[in-house]
Order: C-alpha cells, then sequence, then structure tokens
C-alpha cells in the first residue's frame, strides 16, 4: 500500500531543534493544559462531596458500579487497539491500521453508549438530575465533559479512517472530497442508528419484549442501522494506491497520545467518582 | 501539519502547478490587500493585526477609564449612573487585561520571538492565524453589549458569585451581559491557549542551528515561561466559567447558594488563574526592558542565567499565592500564613532581576534613547508597585487595604508602571526594524515625560485615598470624607495621561506615513531580529543563521569574514534542497473562527439552531484544514539578499 515503508525514523526527527516531532510536542503542551482542565473540574467534584447540602443523593445506591467497570474496561481495551493501529502505521501497514482504527471507534462508541444509557437512567429512573442537585451538577458536569472527549477522540478517529482512503493520483482529489464527505455522513448516521438500536434492544429486553418487540417498536432504525453498515463496508474497500502510509504515522500518534489521557483522565475518574462511593 | 512543511525540505512539493485540487483547496495567494490579510499565514502580519487590534482596545479601556474619573472628580457627581458606573469599570478593566495588554504581548511574541531565534516562521502557522482571528471573536463577543438593550457587563472583572447568578443580573428578560462576558472570556481563553502552544513548540523546535536554550534572547525565554503560564492557568477560569455557564443556561448549582453552591469556589478557580495572569502580563515586558537595556547600555545583559532563572522561579511561584486576593475571606491561619510567605518569596527573584538590570547598566554607556527612557520608567514604577505588593503580602495589613483604593493604585503601578511601560517602550524599540522608519527622539521623549508626569498624578493619590478609606468600585462619595482633593488631582492626572497617550500615537502615526528612514540596525544592538532588513521580508532569513554567541548578532557584527563564508554555504544547502520553504497562505483559520463566533453569539442568545448552526461551520472548517493540507511553496533569493550582511539593503 505504501509506497516506502520502513525508512522512517519514528523516534527522531532530525528537522527539530530536539528530534521530538512539533505535533507530538504540540500534543504533550496540550495535555499538559487539558490535565488543568479535568484537574479544576475534579477538585469542584471532590470539593461539593465534601460539602454535600442537606438531603444530596446517596451516590452509591444511584451508580450501577457493574455497568461502569464494563465501559471501563472497554475504554482500556481500546487504549491498546489504538496502540496497534500506531505501530501498524509506523511500519507502512495501511489495511491493519484502519481494523485497528475501526476497533478502537467501535470501543469507544460501546462506552459512549454506555455512558448515554447511563445518564438517561440516572435521569429517568433514579430521578439524578443536572439542576436538582449539586452532585448531579457536578456529576454530569464532570462525566459529561470527559464524554465530550471521547466523542471528539470518535471524531478524529473517523477522519483518520476516511483520510485513509485519499487517493495517490491527486486528479481524482475531487471525487476523493466529495466522496469522503459522504463518507462521514453514513458514518455519523450509521453510529446514531446503531446506538439507538442497542438502547432500544436493551430496553426491549428489559422490559421482557425480546428481538421481535424490538424490531416491532424501532423498524426504521434498525434498517437504517443494517443500511449503513452495508455502505460502510462499500465506502470502505480500497482500490488503488493512497497517499497515507508511514509519513502519517506521526498524525496517528498524536491522535493516539490524546486518546490515551482520555483513558488516563477515566480511571481518575472511575475512582474519585464512583469508586470512592463504596468505601 | 505545518510544521511538517517548515522544516521538509526532502519531503514531496506540496502544491505543485500540475496537481488538479478541489476548487475549495485552491490556495490564496495575494501579496497584498485585504485577502492577504484575511488568508495570511505569517507571523509578522499575524503580530501586526495583533497588535493594531491590542492597541484600538487600549484605546476604548482608556477612553473608559476617563470616563470612571471624571465621574469621580468631584463629590456625589452625578455624570453617570451606577449602572453605567459598574460597566465602566468592568469593562476598562476586562478590556485593559484581555484585550489591550495579552494581545499586545502576543504581538511581539509573534513578531520578535521566531526572529530572536532564527526561525522563517512559527511551528503551526495556520494556527498561529486562529489563535488571532479567535481572539477578534473573544473580542467582539466581550463588547457586543454596548449595542444591545441589556447592556455591557457590570459584574466587575473577576465576576464574583454570586453577582453573577441569574438571580442578580436577570432583571430584565434579556440580560445576557454576564453571559456575553462568560462566553467572550472562554472564547479568548481558546485563543490564548492555542497560541501558547504553538509558541511553546516553536522556541523550544525551531531554533536555529547553534542557538542553544541558555543562548536564547531573554525575551524569547520570559515568552516560553508566559506561553506555559497560559496553557497551565487558563483551564482553570475556563472551567470556572464554564461552571458558571451551565449554572446561568442550564440550571446547575454550582454557584447557587440556595441549593448547596458554594460562591467561594470560585474565587479559588478565578483567583488559581488570576494570580498567574498577573506575572502572563508584567513577564513579557520584563523580556523588553532585558532586551532594551543591555543595547542601551553598551554591555550585555547582567546575570543573564540568573535573570532567566528568576523569571522561571517568578512563573512557579505565581501558581501557588492565589489565595492571598482572599485574606479576607477566613481561610484559617495556616493557610493565610502559607499564602503570606508564599508571596513574600516572590520578592525575592523579583528583587534579583531588578537588580540585575542595574548590574546591566552599571559602568554601562548609557544612551538616553526613547526605549531607553520607557525601560528606565519601568524600572522606577514597577518598583514602586512591587513594594506596595509586598506590603499587601502580609494579611493583617492586607485586611485593612483590601478592597480600597490602595490595591487600585498598586495594581495601576505594576499594569501601567509596569507592563504598558514595558511595552510602549518595546513599541519604540522595534519600531524601526517592524516599518523601517524612526521615530523623532524630541517627541518620542516627549510623550515619555507627559505619560510620567500624568501617570504618577493620577496613581500615586490613591494610595492615600486608599488608607484614608475609599473603597473601590464606589460611584459617588460624600464631599465631607476628606477625599475631594485627591480625586480631583487623580482625575487631572488621568487627562494628563491620556494627552501623553495621545501624543505618543500622533507621533506614532506621523512616523509610519512622513517619519525619517532608518537604517538597518540602529540601534547597534545584539539580538538575530536586527541582523535583517527592515522592515523585514516575508522569509526572514534569506539564509537560515548559525549561532555562535548568546548575542548573536553581536558575534556575527564582529566575525565578518566568517559569518560570510558560512551565508555562502548555507544558501548552497538551501538552493539544494530546493530554496526556501514558506507554508501557503489559509482561509480555513478566518472560517473556523468565524464558526465559533457565530455559534458562542447565538448561544448566548439562548438561540440553539444558530449555535448548532455555527458549530457545523466550526467543524467543517476543522475538517476541510485538515484535508487541505500544509501546503507550501519556495522562494528564491537573490544573491544580494544572501551576501548582504552590512545593511545596504
Amino acid at each position: 500500500m505504501s509506497s516506502h515503508a520502513g525508512t522512517i525514523d519514528h523516534h527522531h526527527d532530525h528537522t527539530t531543534s530536539t528530534g521530538i516531532p512539533n505535533k507530538k510536542l504540540f500534543m504533550w503542551a496540550f495535555l499538559a493544559s487539558d490535565c488543568m482542565f479535568f484537574g479544576a473540574l475534579i477538585s469542584s467534584h471532590l470539593i461539593y462531596r465534601l460539602h454535600p447540602p442537606p438531603g444530596s443523593p446517596d451516590a452509591s445506591k444511584i451508580f450501577s458500579i457493574e455497568l461502569t467497570s464494563f465501559s471501563t474496561f472497554i475504554l482500556l481495551m481500546s487504549s491498546l487497539l489504538m496502540a496497534l493501529a500506531v505501530n501498524s502505521l509506523q511500519k507502512g501497514q495501511v489495511k491493519s491500521t484502519r481494523r485497528n482504527l475501526l476497533g478502537t471507534i467501535f470501543f469507544g462508541l460501546i462506552f459512549l453508549a454506555c455512558q448515554v444509557y447511563e445518564f438517561s437512567h440516572f435521569v429517568h429512573e433514579q430521578g439524578l438530575t443536572l439542576s436538582n442537585s449539586v452532585f448531579g451538577s457536578t456529576f454530569y458536569t464532570l462525566t459529561g465533559t470527559h464524554g465530550c472527549h471521547v466523542a471528539i477522540g470518535v471524531l478524529w478517529l473517523v477522519l483518520m479512517y476516511i483520510r485513509s482512503f485519499k487517493p495517490a493520483d491527486a486528479d481524482e482529489g475531487r471525487a476523493w472530497l466529495l466522496k469522503s464527505f459522504l463518507h462521514l455522513i453514513v458514518f455519523g448516521v450509521t453510529v446514531v442508528a446503531a446506538m439507538a438500536s442497542m438502547l432500544g434492544l436493551v430496553h426491549a429486553y428489559q422490559t421482557g419484549d425480546g428481538f421481535g418487540g424490538f424490531l416491532h417498536h424501532h423498524p426504521l432504525t434498525f434498517a437504517v442501522t443494517l443500511a449503513g453498515l452495508t455502505a460502510l463496508w462499500f465506502l470502505g474497500r480500497s482500490k488503488g494506491q493512497v497517499d497515507f502510509g508511514e509519513a502519517n504515522a506521526i498524525d496517528v500518534e498524536s491522535m493516539g497520545l490524546y486518546w490515551h489521557f482520555v483513558d488516563i483522565v477515566w480511571i481518575v475518574i472511575f475512582t474519585a467518582v464512583y469508586l470512592l462511593e463504596y468505601l | 501539519m505545518d510544521a511538517a512543511a517548515q522544516s521538509h525540505f526532502t519531503g514531496k512539493e506540496a502544491g505543485h502547478a500540475v496537481e488538479k485540487r478541489p476548487w475549495i483547496f485552491t490556495r490564496p495567494t495575494a501579496q497584498t490587500g485585504l485577502i492577504s490579510w484575511l488568508t495570511t499565514v505569517d507571523h509578522k502580519r499575524v503580530g501586526l493585526m495583533y497588535g493594531i487590534s491590542a492597541l484600538i482596545f487600549f484605546l476604548i479601556g482608556g477612553i473608559e477609564a476617563l470616563i470612571i474619573r471624571v465621574q469621580l472628580a468631584v463629590p456625589n457627581n452625578t455624570f453617570i449612573s451606577h449602572q453605567v458606573y459598574n460597566e465602566m469599570f468592568t469593562m476598562h478593566a476586562t478590556t485593559m487585561i484581555f484585550l489591550a495588554v495579552m494581545p499586545l504581548s502576543a504581538a511581539f511574541f509573534n513578531y520578535i520571538m521566531p526572529l530572536q531565534i532564527g526561525a522563517r516562521d512559527v511551528a503551526f502557522p495556520r494556527l498561529n492565524g486562529f489563535a488571532f482571528w479567535v481572539f477578534l471573536a473573544g473580542a467582539i463577543i466581550l463588547n457586543v453589549g454596548w449595542f444591545v438593550k441589556s447592556g455591557a457587563p457590570d459584574a466587575g472583572w473577576f465576576g464574583y458569585a454570586p453577582l453573577t447568578s441569574k438571580a442578580f443580573s436577570n432583571e430584565f428578560r434579556a440580560d445576557m451581559s454576564t453571559d456575553l462576558w462568560v462566553m467572550g472570556l472562554q472564547v479568548l481563553g481558546v485563543s490564548s491557549i492555542v497560541g501558547s502552544m504553538n509558541f511553546i513548540v516553536t522556541i523550544i523546535n525551531m531554533r536555529a542551528p547553534g542557538m542553544t536554550m541558555m543562548r536564547v534572547p531573554v525575551f524569547t525565554w520570559m515568552t516560553l515561561i508566559v506561553a506555559f503560564l497560559i496553557i497551565l492557568s487558563f483551564p482553570a477560569i475556563t472551567i470556572a466559567l464554564v461552571e458558571l455557564m451551565m449554572d446561568r443556561s442550564f440550571g446547575t448549582n454550582f454557584f447557587e447558594v440556595s441549593n448547596g453552591g458554594l460562591p467561594i469556589l470560585w474565587q479559588h478557580l478565578f483567583w488559581v488563574f488570576g494570580h498567574p495572569e498577573v506575572y502572563i502580563l508584567i513577564l513579557p515586558a520584563m523580556g523588553i526592558v532585558s532586551e532594551i537595556l543591555p543595547t542601551f547600555s553598551r554591555k550585555p545583559l547582567f546575570g543573564y542565567p540568573i535573570v532567566v532563572f528568576s523569571g522561571a522561579a517568578i512563573g512557579f511561584l505565581g501558581f501557588g499565592v492565589w489565595s492571598h486576593h482572599m485574606f479576607t475571606t477566613g481561610m484559617g491561619t495556616v493557610a493565610t500564613a502559607a499564602f503570606s510567605l508564599a508571596t513574600m518569596a516572590i520578592a525575592v527573584p523579583t528583587g534579583v532581576k531588578m537588580f540585575n538590570w542595574i548590574g546591566t547598566m552599571w559602568n554601562g554607556h548609557l544612551q538616553m534613547r526613547t526605549p531607553m527612557m520607557f525601560a528606565l520608567g519601568f524600572l522606577w514604577m514597577f518598583m514602586i508597585g512591587g513594594f506596595s505588593g509586598v506590603m499587601h503580602s502580609a494579611a493583617p495589613a492586607d485586611a485593612q487595604q483590601q478592597d480600597s483604593y490602595f490595591v487600585v493604585a498598586h495594581f495601576h503601578y505594576v499594569l501601567i508602571g509596569g507592563a504598558v511601560f514595558g511595552l510602549l517602550a518595546g513599541i519604540h524599540y522595534w519600531f524601526p526594524l517592524i516599518f523601517g522608519r524612526q521615530v523623532s527622539e524630541f517627541w518620542g521623549k516627549l510623550s515619555f515625560w507627559i505619560i510620567f508626569v500624568g501617570f504618577n498624578a493620577t496613581f500615586f493619590p490613591m494610595h492615600f485615598l486608599g488608607l484614608n478609606g475609599m473603597p473601590r468600585r464606589t460611584a459617588v462619595y460624600d464631599g465631607n470624607m476628606g477625599w475631594n482633593s485627591a480625586n480631583m488631582l487623580a482625575t487631572i492626572g488621568s487627562f494628563i495621561l491620556a494627552i501623553g497617550v495621545g501624543v505618543y500615537f500622533v507621533v506614532m502615526l506621523y512616523t509610519y506615513f512622513k517619519g525619517e528612514k532608518s537604517r538597518r540596525d540602529p540601534w547597534d544592538a545584539r539580538t538575530l531580529e536586527w541582523s535583517i532588513p527592515n522592515p523585514p521580508p516575508a522569509y526572514n532569513f534569506a539564509v537560515t543563521p548559525t549561532v555562535h554567541a548568546r548575542d548573536a548578532f553581536w558575534y556575527e557584527k564582529h566575525h565578518k569574514e566568517e559569518i560570510a563564508r558560512e551565508k555562502l554555504a548555507h544558501a548552497k544547502e538551501d538552493e539544494a534542497h530546493g530554496g526556501v520553504h514558506m507554508p501557503s497562505q489559509s482561509w480555513f483559520p478566518l472560517m473556523t473562527a468565524i464558526g465559533l463566533l457565530t455559534a458562542s453569539l447565538f448561544f448566548v442568545n439562548h438561540h440553539m439552531t444558530g449555535a448548532i448552526a455555527g458549530a457545523a461551520i466550526l467543524v467543517l472548517g476543522v475538517i476541510l484544514w485538515a484535508f487541505e493540507g500544509p501546503g507550501g511553496y519556495h522562494v528564491h533569493p537573490s544573491k544580494d539578499e544572501i551576501n548582504d550582511t552590512d545593511g545596504k539593503h
């Protein structure tokens, strides 16, 4: 796929003063800044946890630690796939990179779906809203901000995946641009439909309707999901040489730094927000 | 993205003519006219745009200050209402800090820093343009209030809870002044953080060969330290603002006392940002002064490593003193004592710097040119502000001074006498480099003396006003408090100051159009930015310089043959790589910033469809920006430009 394999030193960039690639250094600086963002949010949560106003909800009765542990595990495993994607591209293996990127996207989406389910469950079943207690305010703001980070990461991964189809023949540039926007839109629609289907399916099984009941209530969502997945499969077939290879490894690596960081932040949030309530 | 293009001479030629690119990715190539400015990625042009906007806002903030002084000139004045007065002091402070001093510093970071390290641009040129456009978006959002019914923000520049809560600032259904303030500051934070990350990468990674960290000019060092302060402190205020925005827009309870919120949390988050911010404002001026004093003392900077280290120490300690703004909130004796001590400790590296500057001048051949006058003014005035600052660090004394005019006097001495004097010195110092014309010494010095006298007449009496008990943010005072003459004097002083600033800018404008043409390196300076023609060409250095000493240009001037030989060799290398690489201009930084502006304004108006549309423009801008690629083209400086070392160009 790639015209040049194994020719780039991925650990030393001879064009910079320090040998660190500019993009990597930039990402490190950003992550330093992001540390302070989450530091301020987590502090806010912990301070209010120490000063609960009368009538504050009991967090351990609201949380479903099994679900959150599951989604935590999935998010951590996505980091493994992310690392594999970086490794593949550093060796110039574009197909393997794509597979690993898709895997990371998939795991990231599972995490997000769990969060959507968790939020709607808390609001509708447990009565914990953004505004009816300080705990609700800090909890939703903190975990929601983290969820936004994951969502931005997923969008970035999707864009990188689409970017990997850019044809090497520059004359196809215009067609590719249109195709990649189509690709992005199909991706977005499929993700939303698939998430809705999953939540519908879970709901159907919880209420005892089973798969038949799900199909009865959500025929359109399910059809869109299937159609979207098929379209994605077609769009994801690659013909000919692409302008994506080892030279882009630094882009994927910077994205990976961001992804791993967001995972690490989740470990802190999982400990400080969830596990702490069970002490 | 741009980074790779910057230095990848051996890489693929991007954007060459035969490639058929989608029309949307056609790179603008205008060198003059409106489009060339809207799409610019040149750090010098971005710097100029920062500078010009900052000066415009400096004048607006000054007019707000004059309105305040007119109101306070005599007791029981009715020149403006309390409401307008609140808007004035809120917007005066917000404008001066975020829209005048910070962007003026950013202007120097952009223009001067890459030249000082021998780079041809910053690491991410398009991102640099984006930082400016986002700054402009934030400035617009903050000032939109003047033109709508609800008025400008009026909760004070540190927007203490619960003044900002809905209950206090929503008496009109459409009062969005506080929302505008909240959104404007968040957008400005994006601009500062993005710009700073760019500067960090540039300084660490794009130094010319031989430019080790301990040879980097002090101004560039201060840029680096300020950039770190910005990326580490702005998140705190951003989160505070996000929490406030959630309170106001989505009914959360972060600062709602009735539902268990703690207003003190706002104060902590705000000052965790707010105190490093003080050093964000002053360190660039210290850097500028550290460049000017050696040049006009005809000596190297005294104790360079100590000056650099002191700057870093000030930045580091600056994160551990925020609670001295909150001594009167009742934090308890241990916390108060600790923050008191840490605050006193900051006086040590600051004092060290002072003595180094004095050491630089000691036994030097002082040349009293206009930049030197402003730099000396900085030393003296900043020292006075520093002394009253140390007085505040003692918590019992601070309890008396809190919220009085003594504090107002203190921070105007450090911010005008310090930061603004330093920046005005910098404008005079680098004016010949940037515009190729020299300001008349007579008019320059005249503006200095008027500003100096006016400034002291305005703010020195405020020390006494404060000690006599006059509280800050008072629109009206009674005639029998004993505050009349000092207030009158301050008002007269403020108009003298205004005349001085007016003279300063008229002289600048006159010089820009009609001033005497300056030769190259008119001050016989020491750093690399003076080694290039004025005004500098787009590619900065015809040949990448090699640095042999701390005062790199001084060395070049005294080793002409060696440098000429080196340049010839390097020019050949550059040519072998295809010439000097230049980043291509781009529309997408502007488009992305417009998306952000649109989304923010609609969001403030609680118009969610519009906000989503703005966010869509933003995302589309980012995607096209990424798919467009860094681009780039090559220029080939002529033989004359390469050999031109004696300034005859």
